[in-house]
């Protein structure tokens, strides 16, 4: 059952997959967002009993305090293989994998790339907000070029490595059946962003494949903005860098022929 | 009814694991346990069980993880510079108490070495390996017949203690074919596993982590390991003794270097010499009881490995002074002989 809260005279719903767990996450921070998505679109499909999901080394480590649902918490990077693992021997479980940057595009590199090349049957939600923010600040493999972080005390300069574009890198492969850039920016685009992750999670119950939702997200706290600068510079400055769109859409493939 | 095979040692592996109803196995190819590899990918699917032929060694180690929490029997394997690669997830399965077989048919190392069989990463096996707080089981086969029955035994062990065993192999016992009776084992009980990731249908949801940031909550979890740890070191260790009655010597060797000594123990009593050999048949829990125990009638103990002495230090704390040890061993890939054996028994004897 979903709850009703009240805030400043508006009535909301708390998905029934969310639990009251008071937050962690900073002011602003896109993580909460997120989690609720996820938490909509597992009621919204009545999958709360079989979805298993599992948590990155990062600020979402803690995940598993917000979400009603059976968890695991991976090795850093180590979550696609980690979620592998389960999925094979529940194929008719719902597995998803909840990663940031650091997790999926750097240290869990060949992870990521292998599950999604053998279209294990997976959705994964990347949470790209260009930072490392767990360990306080560092550089991530997707910081903008010229993007200040505790490692790039002076901007991220073109040695430090070129922010990664997983989207499209992981769209090189055959076997990955949707891949959609998501923003969590504004009213707008979070109701994109919803039903993004519900194609991802209706894909696998239908047994389709492998699917990633790649979502940009705030991180005021180490981006150094107010939580409205933060959104305000994924719209300006992280969208030149990290074009929203369908990368990868087996269904519309299908449909054109 | 039991029938008896003619096959090598990591095929036996693979046989055992698939009778002890390992649901899943994850592997990387690496010599020389690829035999191994090559077995599970060509049975595991027939039997509608599951084979993934992982990116990395990490990769298979997680993968592990990830069938276990899932609630399956899961075995993965390589040898030396794999298992390596694998700590981080041994370790990760250790906080997790998570069930696992992991074999590691050695090769000398360090680095990359070589792919002849060796024993050179005891330390590694019984002193953690990753890092942290905890110990995996380790049992050393010495026969083709043996990896069978102890790849058996370490599915029942991973079970019982909610832990990572590891059979400790080598690339001769790996590799070589010998006659192997393969028992008719009754299917695996099927134990229940509340903690098992299965969708929290009923039921509050489960969590399989090892993140503990709370000081005390985490200490909570070593002193439950530990209290583990005490009840593995007083049930398991498992040995072997041969000729130890009436002998001024003793001799410590495990897998490949045990069939070594056995032969230097019978060359040596043609000698009329009173040599007798202890095998470790767990290298932790480690049998210090019955080597302490021959301490007190033997002159003096001869640890014999394929390495430049690693297992020599457990030797030495369960003897505790009472006697001197001396060493054999070779390394780089190489097995002492019954010769060089009997070279430093007659050395101390001439000397002690």
């Amino acid at each position: 059952m979903s709850t009703k809260i009240e805030v400043s005279g508006k009535t909301f719903l708390r998905p029934e997959t969310l639990s009251d767990n008071v937050t962690h996450y900073c002011a602003g921070c896109g993580h909460g967002i997120a989690h609720r998505l996820l938490a909509e679109v597992i009621d919204e499909l009545d999958i709360r009993e079989k979805t298993i999901g599992m948590a990155p080394v990062g600020c979402s480590v803690l995940a598993y305090n917000y979400l009603r649902i059976d968890m695991a918490e991976a090795a850093h990077g180590r979550t696609p293989a980690v979620a592998t693992g389960i999925k094979r021997i529940h194929p008719d479980k719902v597995v998803f994998c909840y990663q940031g940057d650091g997790d999926l595009a750097a240290i869990g590199t060949a992870e990521i790339i292998h599950a999604a090349n053998r279209g294990e049957n997976l959705t994964v939600i990347f949470i790209n907000n260009a930072v490392y923010g767990m360990t306080q600040g560092q550089m991530a493999p997707t910081t903008l070029i010229g993007m200040k972080s505790t490692t790039t005390p002076h901007g991220r300069a073109a040695g430090d490595g070129q922010p990664i574009r997983v989207a499209e890198l992981l769209s090189a492969l055959t076997a990955p059946v949707y891949i959609e850039r998501v923003s969590l920016s504004s009213p707008a685009n979070i109701r994109k962003a919803r039903k993004a992750i519900l194609k991802g999670f209706v894909n696998q119950m239908e047994g389709k494949g492998f699917s990633l939702i790649e979502c940009l997200s705030p991180c005021p706290t180490y981006w150094r903005r107010s939580p409205e600068k933060a959104l305000k510079f994924i719209d300006e400055e992280m969208t030149k860098a990290f074009p929203l769109g369908v990368f990868r859409d087996k269904d519309r493939e299908v449909e054109t022929k | 009814m039991s029938n008896k095979v003619l096959i090598s040692g990591n095929e036996a592996a693979g046989r055992a694991a698939i009778q002890a109803g390992c649901k899943a196995y994850y592997g990387y190819p690496i010599t020389p346990q690829n035999e191994l590899t090559e077995f599970m990918a060509a049975n595991m699917r027939e039997e509608g069980r599951i084979f993934i032929q992982a990116e990395s060694e990490l990769a298979a180690i997680n993968m592990c993880f990830g069938s276990s929490a899932a609630g399956a029997r899961v075995m993965t394997s390589s040898s030396s510079p794999g298992i390596s690669l694998k700590q981080e997830g041994i370790s990760y399965i250790a906080a997790a108490e998570l069930p696992c077989v992991i074999v590691n048919v050695q090769r000398g190392g360090p680095g990359l070495g070589n792919i002849a069989p060796a024993q050179s990463d005891y330390w590694q096996a019984t002193r953690g390996g990753g890092h942290g707080d905890y110990r995996t089981l380790v049992l050393a086969p010495h026969s083709v017949q043996e990896v069978f029955e102890l790849v058996v035994l370490a599915f029942d062990l991973a079970d019982k203690y909610r832990t990572p065993v590891l059979v400790l192999s080598d690339g001769r016992i790996g590799q070589m074919m010998e006659p192997v009776v393969i028992p008719e084992l009754s299917a695996p009980q099927k134990d229940p596993r509340p903690w098992a990731l299965t969708g929290c249908k009923g039921r509050e949801p489960n969590v399989v982590k090892s993140m503990l940031l709370v000081e005390d909550v985490l200490e909570k979890l070593n002193l439950r390991l530990q209290t583990r740890y005490r009840e593995i070191e007083e049930n398991e260790v498992r040995y072997e003794e041969y000729n130890i009655e009436d002998a001024d010597v003793v001799l410590v060797a495990y897998g490949t270097s045990a069939r070594t000594c056995r032969q230097a123990v019978k060359l040596a009593r043609e000698r009329g010499w009173n040599v007798g050999l202890i095998r470790p048949i767990t290298l932790w829990p480690y049998p210090a009881e019955p080597i302490r125990r021959a301490a007190e009638h033997c002159k003096f103990f001869v640890c014999v490995e394929m390495s430049l002495g690693q297992m020599i230090e457990d030797v030495r704390l369960s003897v505790e002074g009472r006697c001197p040890v001396l060493f054999t061993g070779r390394a780089g890939g190489n097995v002492p002989s019954p010769g060089e054996v009997l070279a430093t028994i007659e050395e101390g004897m001439n000397s002690i």
